[in-house]
């Protein structure tokens, strides 16, 4: 495979699972269950936007068709999204939506500090952004884990539910391929194998003092980046990309 | 939201410094579970647009006012004491936060 279609299919990922956990995000915007924690939540929505924007410009540069950041977000159907599927799940309860993100960061930033020391500059400044923002976001999410873990019995069960769901879905954060094994022998990304031992650690820890369970290895979700996806991006798109394919080329 | 008064979080009163050496502002309140909570939400509440650099946090429940009845006997006497401010002194140049 070529190293230039890798990158810019590694950039669509990064860009698309930024992109859609800061829309799943965003939904609880006006809705959170207290104000000081819909504040924290749009937040994290609006730090995972600007990173998205960073993955999906760049993306668009490597490419060199003159795709724009606004062209891959909005005139991508779903089969051309390439996000992994555990960002896409439904909000659901608040519960459900911690440990969507705490399974997501307890990756992310393990996965940014290790891409500081890519060989491709730009991605390395774009985790040198991030980072920041990512260690505050594990930061929340698992302080909320254990809240809800060590909460009362209902908000140990919700927890412990939302853990179950969603568990299928962590196997995909840790796979590759062609274009991933291209990029790492190319020194731009890095082995996930350390990567993969900081996200245990951080969620044995975790959950241990959440007093949660973590749930067994069974069958793992994967197709996302393939563009397979569960039945819920499509609708997330079709309210994310209304406006675009309704009226192309607005603005305002 | 629940209205039950017992299960709401406390208030907190939260202040900020925007630069080190500043004094630490009053900018507002927020609910919270505990201090660690009320940290965070300043945070993401009250730090968004670059304002601050150190927070503190107090309950609300500690913080103690005086009464407003008290003002004529608290503050009035010192109306006609000018002699307390530092006004008979020249500013050197460029001293700032006096």
């Amino acid at each position: 495979m070529e190293l230039n279609e890798a990158l810019f299919q590694f950039c669509l990922r990064r860009g698309d699972d930024t992109h859609v956990l800061s829309h799943r995000l965003g939904e609880w915007c006006g809705h959170g269950p207290v104000l000081e924690e819909d504040m924290a939540l749009t937040n994290r929505a609006l730090d995972l936007l600007g990173q998205a924007r960073n993955y999906l410009q760049y993306a668009g540069q490597v490419e060199g068709k003159g795709r724009s950041e606004d062209d891959l977000a909005y005139l991508r159907n779903e089969r051309g999204y390439v996000n992994c599927k555990l960002v896409e799940q439904p909000n659901g309860d608040y519960a459900h939506t911690i440990a969507k993100c705490f399974l997501f960061d307890a990756w992310h930033l393990p996965f940014l500090k290790a891409q500081l020391d890519s060989k491709d500059e730009q991605l390395a400044a774009i985790a040198g952004k991030a980072v920041k923002e990512a260690t505050y976001h594990l930061r929340h999410s698992s302080e909320w884990m254990v809240r809800f873990g060590d909460g009362t019995e209902e908000s140990h069960q919700r927890a412990q539910q939302a853990l179950h769901d969603l568990w299928t879905f962590t196997g995909e954060l840790f796979e590759t391929d062609e274009v991933y094994t291209t990029l790492q022998q190319a020194g731009i990304v890095p082995d996930l194998g350390p990567i993969k031992e900081a996200f245990d650690r951080t969620v044995n820890e975790v959950l241990a003092e959440a007093t949660l369970k973590r749930p067994e290895d069974e069958f793992m979700a994967s197709g996302g980046r393939k563009g397979q996806h569960t039945e819920h991006l499509g609708h997330m798109l079709g309210e994310m990309q209304f406006l675009q394919r309704a009226h192309p080329g607005a603005q305002w | 939201m629940s209205n039950d008064n017992e299960k709401d979080w406390p208030l907190w009163e939260v202040f900020i410094q925007s630069k080190r050496g500043l004094d630490h502002k009053h900018v507002g309140s927020l609910h919270a579970a505990d201090a660690g909570m009320a940290i965070e939400n300043a945070r993401d509440v009250y730090t968004r647009r670059g304002e601050g650099n150190s927070i503190w946090v107090v309950k609300a429940e500690h913080v103690h006012a005086s009464n407003p009845d008290d003002a004529e006997s608290f503050y009035d006497p010192a109306d006609d004491k000018v002699y307390r401010h530092p006004t008979f002194y020249t500013m050197p140049e460029g001293a700032k936060y006096i």
